[in-house]
């Protein structure tokens, strides 16, 4: 009996001594890892646009999200918008696009030209795809073929936008897919589609404005 | 350094490394190795868990009821694998993004749980924290010497800067993927052994 009582004692202090050890690391450092968070959905807000932030550090990021980007609802979904330094009118828009690649989801930004057609820039931030295959989409080669390309027609309906075999002749509105990763091009063409569809009404309801 | 320490410290290197002798922690082993930074980082949280267990169980050894031994073995690793993803998440987000569950499930790597029953249950808090120390960087000293084929065969890098190889270099996709980690590594076994002479009994 005496034994059954230090049992418990011990496995009460073990408990009680490891539970505050972790509650105060992770009240300690919530502050700081949401922010990193934050700063991360920035750093790809911002690169969706088209910056290029590999020479850019963070306070640079934050600024230059702070001066130029600004958020609203496309309905009920989320939409940011990049206002040039002394415009008064935005002239990108970005959205957040997700939808299911080989392995994983893959999540990142689109973002389009004041024409409401061109994308202006794309980015992947958070996937698990396999390194060196699938997860080339979150490489510049990959990302920047997007830049150019039409998402939507004239009359603002999504075209069927496509991720094509390396070495197949490139249209408008397709670019090279991945060698060796044909199913996260495949996830990657599909929620383009997706998301396109879906901004589709807001961007016409904006058009000629 | 006094030879017994030394010996602590060294002999996971080489004549008793964790992976290549033992053969425990392939699954991280295999993960976390298509690059050279994220194997450094595995090392130094890895390390860290590893040689703070040993010392806290250690400590305890002569006090802990041997009916719930395992499981609060298993509080104190768990307790140090989550403070460590939790400063990488607040200090190295980057690559914490990368490494992913991966530091989480130091929990699971055998090297952890293996040392503190095997070694820290029976002798010294210093000593424990030694061979934790030693443990961790001869698991390491392999993560990082796969991680260097993978990444120069595989990118033409190494530590992210890129070699001269010339614009003929393609990089090869099976090493990054685990089949050919798991290549790499049984010809670094091999290798390591025949140096060693370690026969299997």
């Amino acid at each position: 009996m005496r034994e059954d009582t230090r049992t418990i004692t011990f496995a009460a202090v073990v408990c009680v001594t490891c539970s505050l050890l972790l509650s105060g690391t992770a009240a300690g450092l919530k502050s700081r890892q949401e922010a990193n968070e934050a700063f991360d959905v920035k750093r790809n807000i911002v690169k969706a646009f088209g910056i290029d932030i590999s020479a850019m550090d963070r306070p640079g990021i934050e600024e230059t999200y702070e001066i130029h980007v600004s958020e609203d609802l496309a309905g009920n979904l989320p939409i940011f918008t990049w206002t040039e330094d002394g415009a008064d009118k935005a002239s990108k828009y970005a959205f957040p696009i997700s939808g299911k690649g080989l392995w994983s989801m893959l999540y990142g930004y689109l973002s389009l030209e004041a024409d409401l057609e061109t994308i202006a820039g794309i980015s992947f931030y958070k996937h698990g795809e396999t390194p060196g295959l699938g997860a080339e989409i979150e490489k510049p080669w990959f990302q920047t073929q997007f830049t150019g390309k039409k998402l939507y027609d004239d009359a603002g309906n999504a075209v069927d936008f496509l991720v094509v075999k390396p070495g197949t002749k490139l249209t408008p509105t397709s670019v090279d897919g991945i060698s060796g990763a044909t199913l996260t091009g495949k996830g990657v063409q599909a929620l383009l589609q997706k998301e396109a569809a879906a901004y589709a009404d807001y961007f016409k309801s904006i058009r000629g404005n | 350094m006094a030879s017994a320490a030394k010996k602590l410290l060294m002999d996971p290197f080489s004549d008793n490394n964790p992976i290549t002798i033992q053969v425990l922690g392939i699954c991280s082993a295999l993960a976390v190795t298509v690059k050279v930074d994220t194997a450094i980082v595995m090392t130094l949280a890895l390390t860290a868990v590893v040689s703070l267990s040993n010392f806290v169980i250690s400590l305890m050894r002569n006090v802990i009821p041997s009916g719930i031994r395992m499981i609060v073995e298993m509080a104190v690793i768990a307790t140090l694998v989550i403070i460590a993803d939790q400063l990488l998440r607040a200090f190295l987000f980057d690559i914490s993004k990368q490494l992913s569950v991966f530091v989480g499930l130091i929990i699971t790597n055998c090297i952890v749980m293996g040392r503190a029953e095997a070694f820290a249950l029976q002798n010294p808090p210093k000593d424990s924290f030694l061979d934790g120390l030693g443990n961790g960087l001869g698991y390491g000293i392999v993560l990082i010497a796969v991680a260097s084929i993978r990444e120069i065969l595989g990118f033409g890098k190494w530590l992210g800067f890129q070699l001269p190889l010339g614009d003929n270099f393609m990089g090869n996709g099976l090493v990054l993927l685990a089949p050919g980690a798991f290549i790499i590594l049984g010809l670094l076994i091999w290798g390591q052994r025949t140096l060693t002479k370690y026969v299997e009994d």
